[in-house]
């Protein structure tokens, strides 16, 4: 029977197959889901977040460390809803409208997962109205933005205004970032955090919804 | 190495040219708009771009074909139109450069990762092969593959390019890691350098992702492992906003004075790329003659 503790191993050497495996196994054992989530996959992605800080792990790392998380979760997340558990937070994320980028927001919302959050992909090109659709629908409590054109960070500013005008600006914690963002630009436009890279934004993620 | 660039280099670092995109926008690119459709929906005015860098003493400049690979026209619904939009982007810049400069067309990414399934390098390669031919119907003297993140995908954008017989540029973007000298996936300038010349790339380099300081020891490590010339165009800082128009800190002439030491590393194709414009090229142009 393996041990749990080798899901830690599995999520931070980027083993979907194992990770998956010894997820099931544990389960099949009666280990708590929550649990394998808080004292195996967390730390193990803050391992690997750690390592991305370090400059020993870089974005193909990240990927399959988050593959490896993601496999598991596939298991583990329908037994925590089913029981009512509720996700870290639940975020609606997207590249801006005019913006047909994606390789950075997937990073940010695999890792997203990875962190515990419930992820909304809202996928390329995403008008205001969307993210407004989505928060009162599904009341999503983040709204992630990316952008990687200098011609399509103004969006960033239009969706604020229009979360705004919906009066639904209060509900939700909005986080961007893209190649061109800056903090300063964050500042100006009213949003509520900024990361430079996709380890970040789950921190910020985290300290959004405990705030 | 090719006889064009033996030529060109014959009387020390070339200058190429600086942005497009701001360049287009200044005439009427509207935001989110795809500017590789201007070749055919205002070419007269991509050719102004071109003329604006050849006035301004490139010896090289570039295209307007950027995007137009059919993987990233999909997004724009464009894949049918591949071949017209490269073989028109490259003309436009050939009637530019008369016959004072070159024409180093341009190849961007695909936008999707090989890395994580999204794309097979069988389409990427059929997709950038497409491209590489059109370029070369349409006039280019070379082929410039640039701003990649995976090497993986730069090296079949190379031998793809490779096949028209052109000289090849493969540069890619380092703005990761804590020094910024690392390419999104982790790749030193050592490997990328190493790996795109097995692939068959005549020059390889850097561009955009970064102000032209971080440039310089990134050439010196390219210029140290590999025979190949080494091409460099940076941009002009990052860009603050505005009244929500991208400005960029670094000025013409703080980027023409780290010209120098960017050719002491071993540069020797120099110009610009986000942020920059003919008044950067003409402030290197002075740097360079002075």
């Amino acid at each position: 029977m393996p041990d749990p503790k080798l899901l830690y191993d599995a999520v931070v050497s980027g083993d979907a197959k194992s990770s998956l495996a010894i997820t099931q196994q544990a389960l099949a054992d009666g280990v708590d889901p929550l649990q394998l989530v808080n004292d195996y996959m967390v730390p193990a992605m803050d391992e690997v977040g750690r390592r991305f800080e370090a400059n020993e792990y870089f974005v193909p790392e990240l990927l399959i460390s988050a593959r490896a998380m993601k496999a598991a979760l596939e298991v583990i997340r329908p037994l925590l809803v089913a029981r009512g558990d509720k996700p870290v937070g639940r975020v609606a994320i997207g590249t801006v409208k005019g913006d047909l980028h994606d390789i950075g927001k997937n990073l940010v919302a695999s890792l997203l997962e990875g962190g515990g959050f419930e992820v909304i992909d809202l996928g390329v090109n995403v008008p205001p109205e969307k993210f407004i659709e989505v928060i009162n629908t599904r009341q999503a409590n983040i709204v992630a933005m990316s952008a990687l054109l200098t011609t399509t960070m103004p969006a960033m500013r239009t969706t604020i205004e229009a979360l705004k005008k919906a009066g639904v600006r209060d509900k939700v914690k909005v986080l961007i970032g893209g190649a061109p963002i800056t903090q300063k630009y964050a500042d100006e436009i009213g949003a509520d955090g900024y990361s430079e890279n996709a380890v970040g934004a789950v921190a910020l993620a985290k300290r959004a919804v405990a705030a | 190495m090719h006889p064009l660039l033996t030529e060109l280099l014959a009387s020390g670092p070339v200058l190429t040219d600086g942005a497009w995109g701001t360049q287009l926008q200044a005439r009427g690119l509207a935001v989110g708009e795809f500017p590789d459709q201007w070749n055919v929906d205002h070419p007269e005015r991509v050719l102004e771009v071109a003329q604006a860098y050849v006035a301004a003493g490139s010896r090289v400049i570039l295209s307007n074909t950027f995007g137009s690979n059919r993987i990233r026209l999909a997004a724009h619904g464009l894949e049918s139109r591949a071949v017209e939009l490269n073989r028109r982007g490259a003309a436009i810049s050939k009637q530019a450069a008369g016959g004072v400069a070159k024409v180093f067309a341009s190849m961007g990414p695909t936008g999707l990762l090989l890395m994580s399934g999204d794309v097979t390098p069988e389409q990427v390669l059929a997709a950038f092969t497409e491209q590489a031919n059109a370029l070369a119907e349409g006039g280019a003297d070379g082929l410039v593959v640039e701003t990649m993140a995976e090497i993986e995908e730069a090296c079949l954008a190379v031998k793809a390019a490779r096949l028209t017989g052109l000289p090849v540029v493969a540069c890619m973007v380092f703005d990761s890691g804590k020094d910024k000298d690392r390419t999104m996936m982790g790749a030193t300038p050592e490997a990328a350098a190493a790996a795109l010349v097995e692939a068959g790339a005549d020059v390889v380099g850097a561009n955009c992702g970064q102000g032209i300081a971080g440039f310089i020891p990134i050439c010196r490590r390219m210029h140290a492992v590999v025979k190949v010339p080494i091409w460099a165009k940076a941009n002009a800082g990052l860009p603050e906003m505005v009244d929500g128009v991208a400005s960029y800190r670094t000025s013409s002439d703080d980027f023409a004075s780290q010209i120098p030491e960017l050719v002491k590393a071993g540069a020797s194709f120099v110009g610009g790329c986000c942020g920059t414009s003919p008044a950067f090229i003409a402030a290197v142009r002075k740097q360079l003659l002075g």
